[in-house]
């Protein structure tokens, strides 16, 4: 790659990827967001505040931590966890909401929706909802509603009310068309904040520049720490933001492998599973083109994961792109798999690691030992597992 | 001269406005569909938009939905819908079908594939929800290409710009979203309504038909007074709802409804 990596065009292409394929009662309100966005990504006002914002109420820059004991345990590459884990509400979820959140206010929205699979990005936008005093609906699968309780339970307690969707699969995609629909009907005063880096122009980009912030933190910390860049970087695939947050800005560091772990559920062969990147095929749903789970007539299949972040038919067409133009490489982890990821952290380590982010833990543990001991691996530790407490000793047997 | 274009011009010199019935196939059975739109034929349906049902239908409120459900449940896909075209038409060379629905099925058939497809089938016009002009320069040279209308929405918050645009993309005629919402929505406000088709008629010679919250006769009366075409569709598959397995009963309840808007718009 010679030339500079500078992606999408002004329209939300990433290739063939991304666009804006949504309903013509939309179309004002993306193109209106885009010029906010443009605008005051721009504005030096709007970055201080944010930045403040990142630094004194989220608790950024979060550590880049040297994961010593796990790192000669797996006796290969030395392991480094970016530690998303400790932001406020526990994920890396906020670092976006608070961005959108404070655009929302400068467009002068007074009403927040969002959708939610394992309630993080739920939680992170009735918190944020909260502390600028506007109201907040959250939608949420109905399937999802009874597996993340806890979460659910943060999300009203802050003020937020959460719809139960109780169409189709009843889970995150179920709960972005219900999102989808309230916009429709409520574009005047309401403000509509994705969680991932999907959906139409200009969400994939402008959710990914909020994210960056865990990239351009790990690449400044590696050097310090270190001295020297990594040689890989390992992030679980749902929607794809914490990923694209932390691939971003190694895009133009050629020498920086990237392996996005997308969830195998039950293992792909089963088609029970989540990962449309290594099994499906490009289609296009919730405003864009990107690579899907679906059938031979183009309708979206169900997916399945244990992780309720990553049970989502779709995945960020930016990631499509890196896919197809061979940046970064997609795998799979199995539910099986991601639960031995949480316990070596939690053992090894004394940090139980979110579902989601156990699918990297994972894979970290079958790269680590084929690499050198003076390699590193920054895997993106996105999320605590305080929410997974429930799914996991159901999973095992165990009365809490 | 499209068969759609042909029906807004006998019916501007006849001084009559369009009646447009939504039903989706196979909703509640596919073999209730073809014997439906007969039936709308018959209670005074000018055209017919035939919804392709989708998984994920995030422009449609519940009524549409569950329909897609239905149809989904018992096997209905873009294909099938073709085939329902193509047994409808050995009857009825005469009324024009738009196929209505969202761009995944036909990106999975592939835009050429669908194009011919239906084309064969007997297919006038086609409304996907969730393709922009911008986003469909290819797929409107290969619908045009075929005589095949492609049809775009418009909506309340439509800019002049955009409905340039929609003028040069569309063809047969544009259908206006009458209020900010999904399918079967709320009240529509007819000032806002008449205001704003007085102001789309200013950048296009296109027909415009008017759908989204028209539940009765009264409404059907109201909007033919300002627009060419009034399009009902919720209201239709309630009636169809509540019969899920009787077809006579199921016909009627539509063929009511539809000859007390026909009679109400031409009174």
């Amino acid at each position: 790659m010679t030339e500079k990596y500078h992606m999408p065009d002004e329209r939300g292409h990433f290739g063939p990827y991304g666009g804006m394929f949504v309903a013509e009662t939309l179309m004002l309100p993306i193109q209106e967001l885009n010029q906010a966005y443009q605008r005051f990504m721009k504005d030096p006002e709007f970055i201080a505040e944010l930045d403040a914002d990142l630094q004194h109420y989220v608790g950024r820059p979060s550590p880049l931590y040297y994961a010593k004991r796990w790192s000669r345990e797996l006796g290969g590459a030395q392991i480094y966890l970016k530690r998303e884990d400790l932001n406020h509400t526990g994920a890396h979820k906020v670092n976006n909401t608070i961005g959108q959140a404070l655009l929302a206010k400068r467009m002068g929205k007074t009403r927040i929706i969002a959708e939610t699979g394992a309630g993080q990005h739920g939680v992170a936008t009735a918190t944020v909802a909260a502390r600028l005093g506007l109201e907040c609906v959250v939608y949420m699968g109905a399937v999802d509603v009874e597996r993340q309780a806890l979460n659910v339970y943060r999300m009203k307690l802050l003020g937020a009310k959460v719809v139960a969707v109780e169409s189709g699969s009843k889970t995150l995609k179920d709960a972005l068309n219900e999102a989808l629909r309230d916009w429709v009907t409520n574009v005047d005063d309401t403000f509509y904040i994705i969680g991932t880096v999907a959906g139409p122009h200009p969400y994939p980009a402008m959710v990914r520049d909020f994210q960056t912030i865990i990239g351009r933190e790990a690449k400044h910390q590696c050097k310090v720490q270190t001295g020297r860049m990594p040689d890989a970087l390992v992030a679980c695939v749902g929607g794809g933001s914490n990923a694209i947050g932390l691939f971003h800005p190694f895009i133009d560091d050629v020498g920086v492998k990237m392996f996005g772990v997308e969830a195998a559920g039950d293992g792909i062969a089963t088609g029970r599973h989540s990962a449309p990147l290594c099994a499906g095929r490009p289609g296009v749903l919730h405003g864009n083109r990107t690579y899907l789970m679906e059938d031979d007539d183009g309708e979206i299949i169900e997916t399945h994961s244990i992780s309720a972040g990553l049970d989502y038919p779709g995945v960020g067409p930016e990631h499509a792109w890196l896919k197809d133009i061979g940046r970064a490489e997609y795998v799979n982890i199995t539910d099986d798999e991601a639960l031995q990821g949480f316990h070596a952290l939690t053992q090894m380590e004394g940090i139980i690691p979110a579902l989601e982010s156990s699918h990297a833990m994972a894979y970290t543990m079958k790269l680590a030992p084929n690499m050198d001991k003076e390699q590193i691996i920054i895997v993106n530790l996105s999320g605590r597992g305080d929410k997974d407490m429930h799914t996991m000793a159901q999973r095992e047997g165990i009365k809490i | 001269m499209s068969r759609i274009a042909a029906k807004f011009v006998s019916a501007s010199s006849a001084g009559r406005k369009l009646l447009i019935p939504f039903i989706t196939a196979g909703d509640p059975k596919p073999e209730f569909s073809v014997p439906m739109m007969h039936a709308m034929v018959a209670a005074g349906a000018d055209i017919i938009e035939l919804g392709v049902p989708f998984s994920d239908p995030m422009a449609d409120g519940p009524v549409i939905q569950r329909a897609s459900e239905r149809a989904l449940a018992k096997g209905m896909s873009l294909r099938k819908v073709l085939t329902l075209v193509s047994d409808f038409r050995k009857q009825d060379q005469d009324t024009p079908i738009v196929l209505m629905g969202y761009l995944n099925p036909v990106e999975a058939m592939g835009y050429e594939n669908f194009a011919e497809a239906a084309k064969t089938a007997g297919v006038d016009g086609v409304l996907t929800v969730d393709i922009p002009p911008e986003e469909a320069e290819e797929y409107v040279v290969l619908l045009k290409a075929r005589e095949i209308d492609p049809v775009f929405l418009l909506a309340p918050n439509s800019s002049n710009e955009r409905i340039k645009k929609m003028d040069a993309a569309g063809s047969g005629y544009l259908y206006y979203v009458s209020l900010k919402g999904v399918t079967g929505a709320g009240h529509l406000d007819l000032d806002e309504v008449e205001k704003k088709i007085q102001q789309i008629k200013k950048y296009t010679k296109l027909p415009i038909g008017v759908g989204f919250g028209v539940k009765d006769s009264q409404t059907a009366r109201s909007i033919a007074r300002i627009a060419d075409a009034v399009v009902v569709g919720s209201a239709l598959i309630s009636k169809i709802e509540s019969s899920p397995d009787d077809l006579e009963k199921a016909k009627q309840g539509i063929v009511d409804l539809l000859s007390s808007m026909r009679q109400a718009m031409d009174s």
